[in-house]
């Protein structure tokens, strides 16, 4: 969650980062269809994250992928 | 709003309680689960925790970092309601006050009149029932002999995960097609065949007429043909039953569930989500209430967000693309949109024949879902088009160019 996330600016901030448990992931490609930005299942049914860090403008869409995910196999360390 | 109680301790619930936190709010959540567990992910109990391939440990929704800070009343039955003062009796601890309540309390299994009292007769909602069956299906001397009784999503994932662990299964249903009331007939069929492929016994048209029993055990199915089935265990999968029955005189309207405006909001203070929950659709101009995994998860999360916006809430207006995945042997099906038995079917990509394809459906001129046998990308990428709408034409045109 943001709330964590320090305010006072640094050069390199620290941001959150998608992890997929590929044991879990069947490519059921929902959050392709939530974060096209950040995750695309391909023909060849794989999953692959296009983007690891995220935006902070794109926090809650990330989320949403998370939750959204039917198999539970996607989660955003911090 | 201080206080807020949510019924149904299961993945509207909790989704919803998530939600409220992530929105800021600070007071009380109590969840009241009739279960002894924690919120757990349904859809493996009829997959991968059924197969033995999944812990029980594995499916529960709470994860690590996840302090809500909740106060759990699991056990616990909420009994009756009174919509005006949000005041909540429940079984064992007393009444509640509360200033917002979520309604999540799901739905049941509809039984399978005169099975009461037979043993070897499941139905299947909960952790529990899914570990009876699993315990069912793999004891005993020799291959176990499974009638399921409705060829609906529920019995079909049952049929496939024991064919998986060897059991002789018959599938019974009473239409002349699975799923006959959903969707039109030809994905109904394929839905049919990947069964018959894998050496299931699928009586259609079949109603159950009677039970014959062995010490009490049931032995076999006697079906409207005439036919009788041997078996050694019964999985029912005949539909649902909305928790609603506990409502009466809350002064909430009840109509098979609990009737919303199109904003999830029952009454002033009173939200409700996921299987329970009925509500006018206006992006397809229709009143539903959708059974499925992902309605429960984003009507959870928008219930909760309706509920903490009070008066100003009334332009969040609920309009989801309802979607749907059933893992049924090693095919992956998906369906998004709002379909009917009626409506035109196109194949834009595979073949039927393959078991692997992409099937755009359509009424009125207008593009109204998707449906995909190991396609996933494909549909979710249509899935995009359903929410932004597309006239039927210009689907297929889109297809034509094969993106």
């Amino acid at each position: 969650m943001m709330a964590n996330v320090t305010s006072v600016p640094t050069q390199e901030t620290v941001m959150a980062k998608i992890a997929v448990n590929f044991d879990l992931c069947e490519s059921n490609a929902v959050c392709m269809q939530v974060a096209p930005k950040y995750f695309e299942v391909r023909d060849d049914d794989f999953l692959y994250i296009l983007q690891e860090e995220i935006d902070e403008a794109d926090a809650a869409t990330v989320q949403e992928a998370v939750d959204r995910c039917p198999k539970q196999a996607i989660s955003i360390e911090p | 709003m201080r206080y807020i109680a949510i019924v149904g301790a299961s993945l509207a619930g909790y989704r919803a309680a998530q939600t409220l936190r992530r929105e800021g709010f600070d007071g009380t959540i109590t969840l009241i689960g009739d279960e002894r567990r924690r919120p757990y992910d349904r859809p493996p109990l009829s997959k991968k925790v059924l197969a033995g391939e999944a812990e029980p440990e594995s499916i529960v929704l709470e994860r690590s970092g996840d302090d809500l800070g909740i106060e759990w009343r699991l056990d616990e039955r909420a009994v009756s309601f009174d919509a005006s003062g949000l005041a909540l009796s429940l079984e064992r601890g007393g009444e509640l006050e509360a200033d917002g309540v979520i309604l999540a309390c799901g739905a049941r299994p509809r039984p399978l009149p005169g099975t009461d009292g037979i043993l070897g007769v499941h139905l299947l909602r909960t952790l529990d029932d899914s570990l009876a069956l699993r315990e069912a299906l793999t004891t005993g001397v020799g291959p176990r002999r499974l009638v399921v009784v409705g060829a609906g999503f529920i019995g079909a994932e049952v049929a496939a995960t024991a064919r998986g662990l060897g059991c002789e299964v018959t599938v019974v249903e009473a239409l002349d097609r699975p799923l006959a009331r959903v969707l039109p007939p030809v994905l109904g069929q394929v839905c049919a065949d990947v069964h018959t492929d894998q050496g299931v016994d699928l009586r259609l048209g079949a109603g159950v007429d009677g039970f014959d029993t062995d010490d009490g055990s049931i032995s076999a199915v006697r079906l409207s043909d005439g036919s009788s089935v041997e078996a050694d265990l019964v999985a029912v999968g005949i539909g649902v039953v909305p928790n609603t029955e506990w409502l009466d005189g809350s002064g909430l309207t009840i109509d098979n569930g609990v009737v919303c405006d199109e904003t999830t909001l029952a009454a002033p203070g009173v939200v409700a989500a996921g299987d329970v929950a009925r509500w006018p659709n206006r992006r397809f101009g229709e009143s539903m209430r959708v059974e499925h995994w992902d309605n429960a998860v984003s009507m959870g999360q928008h219930a909760a967000r309706r509920l903490l916006a009070g008066d100003g809430g009334v332009d969040l207006v609920y309009e989801p693309v309802p979607y749907f995945w059933s893992d049924q042997y090693d095919r992956k099906i998906q369906l998004v949109g709002r379909v009917g038995p009626d409506d035109q079917v196109q194949v834009i990509d595979g073949s039927i024949a393959d078991r692997r394809f992409v099937a755009l459906i359509g009424r009125d001129g207008q593009l109204v879902g998707a449906f995909g046998m190991n396609r996933p990308p494909a549909v979710q990428r249509w899935r995009t088009r359903l929410e932004e709408g597309m006239s039927w034409d210009d689907a297929l045109a889109l297809a034509s160019e094969g993106s």
